[in-house]
């Protein structure tokens, strides 16, 4: 049991309007790992974290957490697997009208039948790990960005989850909070034994903490591997993303008619 | 002809098809939100909050204006009245004026614009910061946890605020009557004692403010609940509160008054 991989994501397809999302997805992460699954915006990355999450559910194909089917689960199921998933979302998604005290203590509240006490000293413990013990009483506005992710992914890991999802993690963060976040997410997968799936396009940040790699296109896998080979791939694709190139297989201009023809038919029109 | 007629006649029908969807789908929201008010009641902090925020916080803006429609209203009156010569009974129409009508409606008209707007750009902005999201990969339903709780406390909090709304304006209409004019103050209070009946009129108004309370605050957290997750969205949904709202309390009062006061 515990050698099969946490999740495995087999022939997933997502249609969403009639319009094709994602395609022939295979993905594994296994227990322990960091998982990194990169694209730029709109390839379907937080799509897929999503499925995984069972906020979305598959057209096709399979999405297993933990042994369960996640597509197949009625709405009770669902919950009862996701007081087993922490997930940190792309602006900390924090709840404005508490403080960051009752945040963390959120779910121990809603979940457990813990006294007052023992959850103050789990959430002291949980601020602790993210360096934030000191800010227990702060309301979210009044936190930096920063800040608000580091109880934001204090919250994600309050009930010790088996998986943790991460959505654009680094997003709109200063160098110093990005790295602090970086090994942040690294820590806390080891010291929980946790198995993470983060979802980036920041490159350099992320491969710096990551075991593994998939990279996402237009809803289809286009490569995948460990940081060194996502690095020298030769894929032109990943090339252009990990170098952050304007142009390439990417284009830089949306998709138009060739200037040319256009400038001419305007000259027309002048007569 | 055509031409013409046709894309408008599809426009026309597109709009109207839009609009049952969206009433059905307000309908199973309204449902869901039954089902899951176990939360709400068990865990009667969660709806005691509620009740401060949409209850307490608008008392100010309904004291001081079911004062203000009381004085209209003995001032009116008065004028009124004392072309036949009975303005004694100024304490009867001013007090039910306010019980049967005034009270519920206006009341309600304000606590759509004070509570219900408030309760829609909250859950409008919990969507679009996804709150709600979070909520639900916690694996607690924001249903249960989030709307449940504000549709209630407003229910509690209207007929309460409709009650201290009738209770300011005949205060009102007594200050102006009685204080102000110098209508007798015996005939002013035992006519309106021997007239205003508990069961038709007083209970009738709580009835109405009861059925106005559900009506502004299952629309306040359904178009909340439904708001698209940005400003703009936001900002429509919460201008829709008001106007739907209001029109539904001023159609339901139109209804429930044919049904109630049969004249008999």
């Amino acid at each position: 049991m515990s050698l099969e991989p946490l999740v495995e994501i087999r022939d997933l397809n997502f249609t969403y309007d009639s319009r094709p999302v994602l395609t022939g997805i295979n993905m594994t992460i296994p227990r322990g790992k960091v998982v990194a699954v990169m694209g730029s915006s709109g390839c379907g990355k937080t799509t897929t974290l999503r499925l995984i999450g069972g906020q979305l559910r598959a057209t096709s194909g399979s999405v297993k957490v933990g042994g369960q089917l996640v597509n197949e689960l009625d709405g009770d199921g669902l919950y009862l697997l996701r007081r087993r998933m922490g997930m940190l979302f792309q602006f900390g998604a924090l709840f404005t009208d508490m403080s960051v005290y009752d945040n963390i203590a959120f779910q121990m509240r809603e979940h457990t039948d813990l006294p007052e006490s023992v959850i103050r000293d789990l959430v002291m413990m949980k601020l602790h790990a993210v360096g934030l013990r000191g800010a227990h009483d702060l309301m979210p506005s009044e936190l930096s960005g920063g800040m608000a992710r580091r109880v934001a992914l204090a919250r994600a890991v309050a009930l010790d989850p088996m998986l943790i999802l991460y959505d654009e993690p680094f997003a709109g963060l200063d160098p110093i909070s990005l790295s602090i976040i970086g090994e942040l997410i690294r820590k806390l997968n080891d010291v929980l034994g946790a198995s993470s799936v983060v979802v980036t396009h920041d490159v350099q940040e992320s491969l710096k903490i990551v075991d593994y790699v998939y990279f996402v296109s237009a809803g289809k896998i286009v490569a995948e591997g460990t940081a060194e080979e996502i690095k020298r791939s030769k894929v032109p694709y990943v090339h252009q993303f990990v170098w952050g190139e304007a142009d390439g297989p990417v284009p830089f201009h949306y998709p138009s008619r060739p200037y040319g023809d256009e400038l001419m038919e305007r000259a027309a029109q002048r007569g | 002809m055509d031409k013409t007629v046709l894309p408008a006649l599809r426009n026309l029908g597109q709009k109207v098809t839009a609009r049952i969807w969206r009433l059905g789908y307000a309908s199973r929201f309204f449902l869901a939100m039954l089902l899951h008010s176990g939360t709400a009641l068990r865990r009667l902090n969660l709806t005691i909050r509620e009740i401060y925020f949409t209850g307490v916080l608008s008392l100010i803006i309904i004291l001081v204006s079911g004062m203000f429609v009381g004085m209209v209203l003995g001032l009116q009156g008065y004028d009124t009245l004392q072309r036949y010569g009975s303005t004694e009974a100024l304490g009867v129409l001013v007090s039910l004026s306010l019980v049967r009508e005034l009270g519920p409606v206006v009341a309600a008209l304000l606590f759509a614009s004070r509570a219900g707007s408030a309760i829609t750009a909250e859950i409008g902005m919990m969507k679009a910061t996804e709150q709600l999201s979070a909520m639900e990969m916690m694996a607690v339903d924001p249903i249960a946890r989030v709307v449940a709780p504000r549709f209630w406390g407003g229910v509690i909090s209207m007929p309460l605020l409709a009650a201290l709304f009738s209770a300011m304006g005949i205060f009102g209409g007594y200050l102006v009557g009685v204080q102000l004019i110098g209508v007798d103050e015996g005939s002013f209070w035992s006519q309106m004692q021997a007239s205003v009946d508990f069961r038709e009129d007083i209970l009738n108004g709580v009835i109405k403010s009861f059925v106005f309370g559900i009506i502004v605050s299952w629309v306040a957290v359904f178009e909340g609940y439904d708001a698209e997750p940005t400003a703009e969205g936001v900002s429509g949904a919460t201008t829709r509160t008001v106007v739907t709202s209001s029109l539904a309390i001023l159609a339901a009062d139109f209804i429930l008054t044919a049904f109630m006061f049969t004249g008999t």
